[in-house]
Order: structure tokens, then C-alpha cells, then sequence
């Protein structure tokens, strides 16, 4: 993966991304730098207003007023998609090389076409095929999803279907042009747990036949657990860890990685009371200085007020924890 | 105390065996009328929310009522407190009938009961204070004249949640979505009522935050023996909190059992399957965990089919399942199900 | 214990007891900002004041003739005067003192139509949306047939039956224009009670009334403003309309209708008595539209986050630059 003459097929350089409100700026992604190799898939975990969002938002292009980008930059196969020159690759790129599936696919299917419409014209725009082609290849792509009856399917309006079924057809819809790099925004969150279950096999199942790669933002280590190669962790608009997810999820470094492992209820393991993280998340308009998380650290001290950057700890492991750097080199 | 009760032996459901019930609901249905159908209107669409529920909660038990959406977890939930007209079957509060209470009984009755919300963003009225919000029941049910006599309460209410007596004076936008779950919480218990339902009052919150309410709301239990019916979708939140799980599938209870029951030795196959779609976060773990997955999806509850509300998803389903419904039956001590072949 | 906290939330209500102060200051601010709303709020203000001291400021009485001086021009024609600036009607009235006189009658004629017809349609509004089932159906079959029938036909009848005076006109006005509101209101009060707030209200036991007027109508407040003063501008036009045709105010009282209807006869020979009257109508509407679309920007949260991103982030970032230095400069 480390190979000179294999670019990451994206890389994400030190991304700051500012959202301009009226309580003061909002430091939404302060310097983030992840990479997503060819066929892998990434877990980006964090809360809600840790930046995971914002950071593959920046990637599609759907940062708008107030939100600006303000730094770093983002290679997709070595070339820049914040470069204003390179417009035309960006908008080739966008769309048919890297496909995004959101959290609720009600509101990024369009209501008054039927699937087939709406698949159909996804394929003729962006590959140039007829009609008939089109018809065929949308059959495909409903089989590929596992979809029953595709060309009943077809024909149905998106409020003819369950969350779920929607959702598949959203999957099919990102495929539809063979994309590199699929971005998933908490696919599974609006879903019912059994339907959530059948979701994340098909994506397991779709990325290792399609060898695609796929960023998966998700609140829930368990979804991480059974999906990634790959995990980062978001905290306040930064990445605290990241690494191999096995080796993440077995011996966590951060402490804010250690407290979110626990946090997250087992059905395979008694404890007595629910184990929680103290404190609330800290307000990106005056993030804390230095390392975000010690307020709520149990392990804080001065030395956490200086500002850090992620220190590789070996083998593809990258931490941000004064306390954790200087535990590993004693 | 309830906090520290053994898995194995929750203390309130083994007291509740003796003692009398709160909160007794006997072949509740819920059925709504969803306007008419075909070209004259001639056939009647109706949704089958809930269908014959039955169960009990006693003084500071918690029920955890588990169900996917439309499963009718959350009507259930409504029925109890009046909100939602009952169908047939009765519903009983301290040994009274309350089944159809009118108006001004349910608006007693609120006093003894209460309601925690899901989402804690739309749940607070954005133009009023923190401070108001809290005061409210107490002041509809002339309890204080006005906001300024409650304010010594109110301060202790925010105190009991966990927050600082200042925090009245602020507008709901000013709090993350904890410290508003918390505000709900401070409401729902200025009456001091003996019974909440808490309507999925985790599932929007961030998951180092869920544990800080759920702890709170035990710790709650624990101080004024409150008795909850806590409402989830899954069954990773209720474990720790529930003394029985009702676990519910299309308006049907499939499985009521202790805690401990439902999670070592569950009987119906929803159930195990609902066990196997929570995803464990340790990768090794998950990967070589044996998943039950039950393909397709939840019946339509307007069109609900004979027989066996699982059987399209089950893997186990026989002609007995298509032709009649199970009801629940006893399978161990503390464990009932409903299921022909389990 | 109880008595301290106690204490500490009635120090904190009464530090925030003057908050809405700072919220106006803010809204002041951002008024500065948008130009074309600060234009339409000049002018609105300028109008009232004018409506209001329109005795003192005026040259002359309104009604006053002086057939000496009969269709005077305007004071940069060669035969105009200071004494009448924009000069006189076939009557010798000056034209000047009419137009300010007019605006009494155009935002009078507003104010009442709206405060009468928007109350009016609100309270039918709410009852058909929280009472719902025969009320809600009589209501709205009620607005139905009423939109159906054609407003200014209706006024022109009951006008000519009556007999136009002011407060018929207002009356008039009033009850053609109900419905909107009545409309609006419903609807949104048929979104609001969804919304889990009022079910907690109820829940806790709120009775209706206090559902109503405590939770559901303060989250309306900001969208009936904007259709307020929108429908305000509309009342202006129809007002015109009315005593253009005479059915409005009657002489001898002054209204920019009632004045444009009379110089219409003139208009070739004196054409300030038409387009003067004819600009003060013109600029009130536009004025009160400037507003409006200004008030709907800023009573939408989204839309006024990015109005301030727009012309605060270049400030904001350069201050966040500052402090991020001034950080670092600190060992």
C-alpha cells in the first residue's frame, strides 16, 4: 500500500473547512488528513458535529454558504479537485468516479419520477446509452442489489417502497457508473436494525466483488466493526486515531477511542452500568487549545495544552495523544 | 439499589410478583382508521397498529418494549397515557380502569404519569425559556401562580438532572442534544408522577452522551421508584436498564421475558434475529459471529396476513404459522413467547 | 441548598431580562447591512412620520381653495411658485399638502384592513385547524367560497348599497381580505400541532387554550408578519382603487386615489396632478414590498446564516487569524 508508483486513489491534506454563523466561526474540520487506498474501505467514526461529515463533503463539492473551504487539499488519483484549474476533471470525477450514498434516500430521490426514469437517466447522461441499454444495464444494477422483480421495481415511485428498498435503489444508483470510490454518509442510521443488518452485507458483499473502494461516516462502531479495513476516529474536527481496524478496535490508544469502544452498549458482554464519557463535546466556535478531548480526559495533563499533530505509533497506526506518544516511546 | 441488582435476579420483578401491578394493560388493540379506499370509498382502510397486548409494570420496574418502526412500540406507549383512542382491551393504573378516560381524567392522570420524547430538538418549544418549559406542569396544574414561585423548584429539578440552576434562563438552541434530553427529563418529572414512558429517549443522542441519560434515568428509578416503560429499537440501549424486555413485531408482542432471559437464552426467532442485526464493535468478533438474518420486511399494517404476523421472514415457518396466530405461552419461568415452533 | 440554586437561576433570569435589547441591536445591524431593506424601512418610517405630523408639516390646509391660483405647475416651471411646490389642482389646493394629507388615509386604511382582517382570520384559522372536523370544514368551505366570488365586486356592492365612508371602505377591505390569513394560519397550525413540543404541553396538561395562544401561535408570529405587511401593500392599492372609482374616500377629505381620479380630467393640461399622487402610491407599495422580502429573509434561519457569511467572513476570519497568532506567540 506504501508503493511509490501506487497513488492513494483519494488523499485528504490537512482540510480545513470554516463555517461562518453568527455565534462566531465554526472550525468544522481543522487540519484533516486521511488516504483511501484502491479496494479498501475507511470508517470515519466520530459524534454529531465531530466534522466526519463535513470532511467527504468537501470531497463532493457540497460545502456551501456559510461554509467555506479554507486549507488543505484533496487528490483523487494524485490530482487536486480543489484546483480551479482542473474544473473539467473535477466535474468528471464528481459523480461517475466517486458516487455518495446518503442517510435518507428520500431526499436524494426525486419524488415524481419512477426508478426506472431516475436510474435510466443517471446511465444516459453520465455513459452516453440508449434507451434500451440503459433499461438493461438498470436491470442489472436492481439484481445487484438484490432487488426481486427488477423490472416491477422499475416501474415504482420512490414512495411506493420501504426505507430500506429505497435505500438499495440508492446503491444501485451509485453504482450505475462504475465508480472507484464510493462515499457512504450514514447509509444505515435511518434504518430499522434487521434492515440495517441486510444493508450493510450488501455493501460488504458489493465492495469485495466490485473491488471499490468506499468511505463509510458512521456514529456506530459496530457498523465499523463489520464493514472497514480501515478506521479513523473524529474528535472536534480533527482525526485522534487512525489504523488497521482490528487493530484499533483491540487495543485502542486515544483515550477518546478507549472511552467510545466502551461507551458502545455489547450484547456479548455483561456490564452492570452503561458505560458513558463524562463532560459534553466541545463548542468548534472556541475549540479547547491544544488536544480537544481533555476536558474529558481522565489522563490530562499540561502537557495537553500544547497543539499536536497525528504521530505515526507503527504499523500504519496514527495518533494524536501526548499521553499515548510518550507511554509508547518509554 | 436498582442499579446495583444482579443481572440474574432484577429485585422490582421479583417484588412485582407479589406486589400488585401499577401499570396493568390486557389485550390492548389500537386500530386507526386510514380513510377509504376504491373508486366510491366503499372499503375501509384501517391500520392494525397494535393487536392484543398484554402485560404489566410494576412500582419502579422497568419495561423495555423493543420494536422496529411501525411495530406499534410507541402507540402502546400513547395508549397508556390516553393520547391514542383504544380499540378494545383494557388498560388499568393503580387497580383503576383508565382505558377510555376522557379529557379531564387523562389531564389528572398526566400528573401521575409522564412522557419523555425522542427527539430532544423538537420536543422543547424554541421560544420559551428553560425555565418555563420545566415550570409548565406545575403551573397548569396550579401547583404555583406563577414561573417566579416555581423558580425554587425548578432550580432543584435542574440540579436533580444534572444541570446548572442558571441554565433556566436560557432558550432550548443554547444546549446540545444531551443537556435537552436532560430539560425533558427535568419536565416530565415536576409532578413527581410513579410512571414514564420514555419514547426512545437515547436514540437521537450521540453515543458517549446516551449512557450519561440512560445512568441518570436509573439513578431516577433508584431515588423515587419511578416505574418506566422505556421504548427502543434495538436491543443494545435497554439491556442495562430493563428489568423485563417485551419484545413487539408488528403489534404483536412476540416475546416477553427478563432481562437476562432475552439476551442468553432467546426463543423467538425475531428475537434472535434482532439480536444478530446488532453489530458488536470488535471486528474479529463480528466477523465470525453466526448472523440470523430474516430477509424481507415488516407486513403491511393495513393488510395485515393470517396467521403468524413473522412468517414471511421466518426461517422456521410451517402451514400451522400460516394458518393460525400463535398467542404468548409460558416457556421457562420469567420467559413467555409466541411462537408454534419454538 | 434549594434556597442558593434557587437564587442562582433568579440572578441569571434577571441578567437576561434585557436580552430582546440586544437581539434589536442585532437585527439594527444587520438592517445596515442589507440595503434594500434599510431603503424600504427609510421610506415606511419617513411615510408614518409624514402620516403622523401631517397638520405641521404641510404648507397649507388640504381642502383650502384658492381659485386665484388654479392648476399652479410646479415650482421649476416658469410660472411655478415656492408657495405651491408642486403646484395646485382646479380647485387652487395645493398639491403638496394633499399628498401628505393622503398618506393619512392609504396607512390608516392599512393598518385597520390588516389588524381587522388579519385577526379576524387568524382566530377562524385556528379554530379550524385545532378544532378541526365540522368547524374546520365550515371555515374552510367558508374561505373557499369566499376566494371564489370576486373580492372587488362584492366591495363595489356593498359600497353602493351603503354608501362609501371610511370605515365601510375599512369594513370592506376587511372582509375580503380575511382569507389568506385564515388559510395560512390553519396550515400552520396544523404543522405545529404535529411537532412533539405540543404534544409535551399537552401531555403535562396543557388545556387547549393555553396550546393555542402559549405554544402554537408565538412560532407563527414571524410568517403572519411577513403576510401582514405583504397584504398591507395590497390594502394601499385597493384602497386607491376603491376611491378611484369613487366608491372610497369622499371629497372634501383627501386620499392619492381620490386625488388621482380627479386629475385624471387634467392630465393633459397639468400632469403633476395625476403623477404626484400616482408616485406616493407607487413609492409606499414599493416601500413596504422592500420590507417585506427583507423581513422573510431574516425570519428564515438558514437563509439569514448566509446574509451574515456573506459580509462577515472576511472580517471574522482576519479577527480568528489575530487570536490564532496571538495564541501562538505565547509559549
Amino acid at each position: 500500500m506504501n508503493d511509490c508508483q501506487n497513488t492513494p486513489l483519494l488523499e485528504v491534506r490537512n482540510l480545513v473547512v470554516n463555517f461562518y454563523t453568527r455565534g462566531g466561526v465554526v472550525q468544522a474540520s481543522r487540519g484533516v488528513s486521511f488516504q483511501v487506498a484502491h479496494g479498501q474501505t475507511l470508517g470515519i467514526v466520530g459524534e454529531s458535529g465531530s466534522g466526519k461529515s463535513v470532511a467527504v463533503q468537501a470531497v463532493m463539492g457540497l460545502i456551501s454558504n456559510p461554509g467555506r473551504i479554507e486549507g488543505g487539499d484533496i487528490l483523487f488519483r494524485g490530482r487536486s479537485l480543489l484546483d480551479p484549474a482542473g474544473r473539467k476533471f473535477v466535474r468528471k470525477v464528481r459523480g461517475k468516479e466517486i458516487a455518495m450514498i446518503f442517510q435518507d434516500p428520500m431526499t436524494s430521490l426525486n419524488p415524481v419520477f419512477t426508478i426506472g426514469t431516475q436510474i435510466t437517466e443517471v446511465l444516459r447522461h453520465h455513459l452516453g446509452m440508449t434507451r434500451d441499454q440503459a433499461r438493461k444495464r438498470a436491470m442489472d444494477l436492481l439484481g445487484l442489489v438484490d432487488i426481486n422483480a427488477p423490472e416491477k421495481r422499475l416501474k415504482q415511485y420512490p414512495y411506493e417502497m420501504s426505507g430500506g428498498m429505497r435505500q438499495r435503489v440508492m446503491i444501485a444508483m451509485a453504482l450505475a457508473c462504475e465508480p472507484r470510490l464510493i462515499i457512504a454518509d450514514e447509509p444505515t442510521t435511518a434504518l430499522d436494525v434487521t434492515i440495517q443488518a441486510q444493508i450493510l452485507e450488501l455493501l460488504a458483499d458489493l465492495q469485495q466483488r466490485l473491488e471499490v473502494s468506499v468511505i463509510l461516516i458512521t456514529h456506530d462502531l459496530g457498523v465499523v466493526a463489520q464493514l472497514c479495513h480501515r478506521v479513523a476516529v473524529m474528535y472536534a474536527g480533527r482525526i485522534v486515531e487512525v489504523g488497521d481496524a482490528d487493530q484499533v478496535f483491540a487495543s485502542p490508544v486515544h483515550p477518546y477511542t478507549k472511552g467510545l469502544i466502551r461507551a458502545t452498549p455489547r450484547l456479548d458482554v455483561v456490564t452492570e452500568r452503561m458505560v458513558s464519557i463524562d463532560g459534553v463535546p466541545p463548542d468548534l466556535i472556541s475549540p479547547p487549545q491544544g488536544c480537544a478531548f481533555s476536558p474529558r480526559c481522565d489522563q490530562a495533563k499540561n502537557d495537553c495544552l500544547r497543539s499536536q499533530t497525528l504521530t505515526p505509533l507503527g504499523d500504519d497506526r496514527h495518533v494524536s495523544c501526548w499521553c499515548a506518544i510518550k507511554g509508547d516511546t518509554r | 439499589m436498582i442499579g446495583q441488582a444482579n443481572e440474574a435476579t432484577p429485585r422490582a420483578a421479583k417484588d412485582g410478583a407479589a406486589g400488585s401491578p401499577l401499570v396493568c394493560v390486557k389485550d390492548l388493540s389500537v386500530i386507526f382508521d386510514a380513510g377509504r379506499a376504491g373508486f366510491w370509498g366503499r372499503k375501509r382502510l384501517q391500520v392494525h397498529a397494535v393487536e392484543k397486548v398484554s402485560f404489566d409494570i410494576h412500582p419502579g420496574e422497568t419495561l423495555g418494549l423493543v420494536g422496529e418502526s411501525g411495530s406499534g412500540k410507541s402507540t402502546t406507549g400513547r395508549a397508556i397515557l390516553g393520547r391514542v383512542p383504544v380499540s378494545s382491551g383494557t388498560i388499568y393504573f393503580q387497580g383503576k380502569e383508565i382505558t377510555h378516560a376522557g379529557k379531564e381524567r387523562v389531564r389528572a392522570l398526566s400528573r401521575h404519569m409522564q412522557l419523555v420524547f425522542q427527539d430532544p430538538y423538537a420536543s422543547l418549544n424554541p421560544r420559551m425559556k428553560i425555565v418555563d418549559i420545566v415550570a409548565e406542569p406545575l403551573l397548569v396544574h396550579g401547583l404555583v401562580k406563577n414561573t417566579k414561585e416555581a423558580a425554587g423548584e425548578v432550580a432543584q429539578l435542574l440540579e436533580l438532572v444534572g444541570l446548572p440552576p442558571d441554565a433556566g434562563a436560557r432558550y432550548p438552541h443554547a444546549f446540545s442534544g444531551g443537556q435537552r434530553q436532560r430539560v425533558g427529563i427535568a419536565r416530565a418529572l415536576a409532578l413527581k408522577p410513579q410512571f414514564i414512558v420514555a419514547d426512545e429517549p437515547v436514540s437521537a443522542l450521540d453515543v458517549s452522551i446516551r449512557a450519561q441519560v440512560v445512568n441518570l434515568m436509573q439513578d431516577l428509578q433508584a431515588r423515587f421508584g419511578l416505574a418506566y416503560l422505556f421504548i427502543a429499537h434495538d436491543l443494545a440501549v435497554v439491556r442495562h436498564i430493563s428489568h423485563r424486555i417485551a419484545i413487539m413485531y408488528a403489534g404483536n408482542i412476540v416475546e416477553l421475558a427478563d432481562r437476562h432471559l432475552i439476551y442468553e437464552s432467546p426463543v423467538h426467532p425475531y428475537t434472535k434475529a434482532l439480536l444478530s442485526a446488532v453489530p458488536v464493535p470488535d471486528p474479529p468478533v463480528q466477523r465470525a459471529r453466526q448472523r440470523i438474518t430474516c430477509p424481507g420486511e415488516a407486513p403491511n399494517p393495513m393488510d395485515p396476513p393470517s396467521g403468524c404476523r413473522f412468517q414471511s421472514r421466518c426461517p422456521y415457518v410451517t402451514q400451522t404459522c400460516r394458518d393460525t396466530a400463535p398467542v404468548l405461552t409460558s416457556r421457562r419461568p420469567g420467559q413467555t413467547a409466541a411462537c408454534w415452533n419454538c | 441548598m434549594n434556597g442558593t440554586s434557587a437564587e442562582t437561576l433568579e440572578k441569571a433570569l434577571e441578567k437576561n431580562r434585557y436580552e430582546w435589547v440586544e437581539k434589536l441591536q442585532e437585527l439594527g445591524r444587520e438592517l445596515k447591512r442589507d440595503k434594500a431593506g434599510l431603503i424600504g424601512v427609510i421610506l415606511i418610517t419617513a411615510l408614518v412620520l409624514m402620516a403622523v405630523f401631517a397638520p405641521m408639516i404641510a404648507p397649507h390646509d388640504p381642502t383650502d381653495q384658492d381659485l386665484t391660483a388654479r392648476l399652479a405647475p410646479p415650482v421649476w416651471y416658469e410660472k411655478g411658485t415656492w408657495n405651491h411646490m408642486l403646484g395646485t389642482d382646479h380647485l387652487g389646493r395645493d398639491v403638496l399638502s394633499r399628498s401628505i394629507h393622503g398618506a393619512r388615509v392609504s396607512l390608516w386604511v392599512g393598518a385597520a384592513v390588516v389588524l381587522l382582517a388579519g385577526g379576524f382570520g387568524v382566530v377562524m384559522g385556528l379554530m379550524a385547524g385545532h378544532l378541526g372536523g365540522r368547524t374546520d370544514a365550515f371555515v374552510m368551505r367558508w374561505i373557499d367560497t369566499q376566494v371564489a366570488f370576486p373580492g372587488l365586486l362584492l366591495a363595489l356592492i356593498i359600497l353602493a348599497v351603503i354608501g362609501p365612508s371610511l370605515t365601510t371602505v375599512v369594513v370592506v377591505l376587511a372582509l375580503n381580505g380575511w382569507m389568506v390569513y385564515g388559510r395560512m394560519t390553519r396550515s400552520a397550525v396544523l404543522s405545529i400541532r404535529q411537532s412533539p413540543y405540543v404534544e409535551a404541553a399537552e401531555v403535562v396538561g396543557c388545556r387547549w387554550p393555553r396550546v393555542i395562544f402559549r405554544h402554537i401561535l408565538p412560532n407563527l408570529t414571524s410568517p403572519l408578519l411577513t403576510l401582514a405587511i405583504l397584504e398591507f401593500a395590497r390594502i394601499v392599492l385597493a384602497e386607491a382603487a376603491l376611491s378611484f372609482l369613487g366608491l372610497g374616500i369622499q371629497p372634501p377629505a383627501t386620499s392619492w386615489g381620490l386625488d388621482v381620479s380627479m386629475g385624471k380630467n387634467y392630465m393633459f393640461m397639468a400632469w403633476w396632478l395625476v403623477t404626484i399622487p400616482g408616485c406616493a402610491i407607487a413609492v409606499t407599495v414599493l416601500a413596504i414590498n422592500l420590507v417585506a422580502s427583507w423581513l422573510r429573509l431574516i425570519s428564515d434561519p438558514q437563509e439569514r446564516e448566509k446574509q451574515y457569511a456573506r459580509h462577515m467572513a472576511g472580517a471574522m476570519r482576519k479577527k480568528m487569524q489575530a487570536t490564532i497568532e496571538k495564541e501562538s506567540k505565547v509559549p
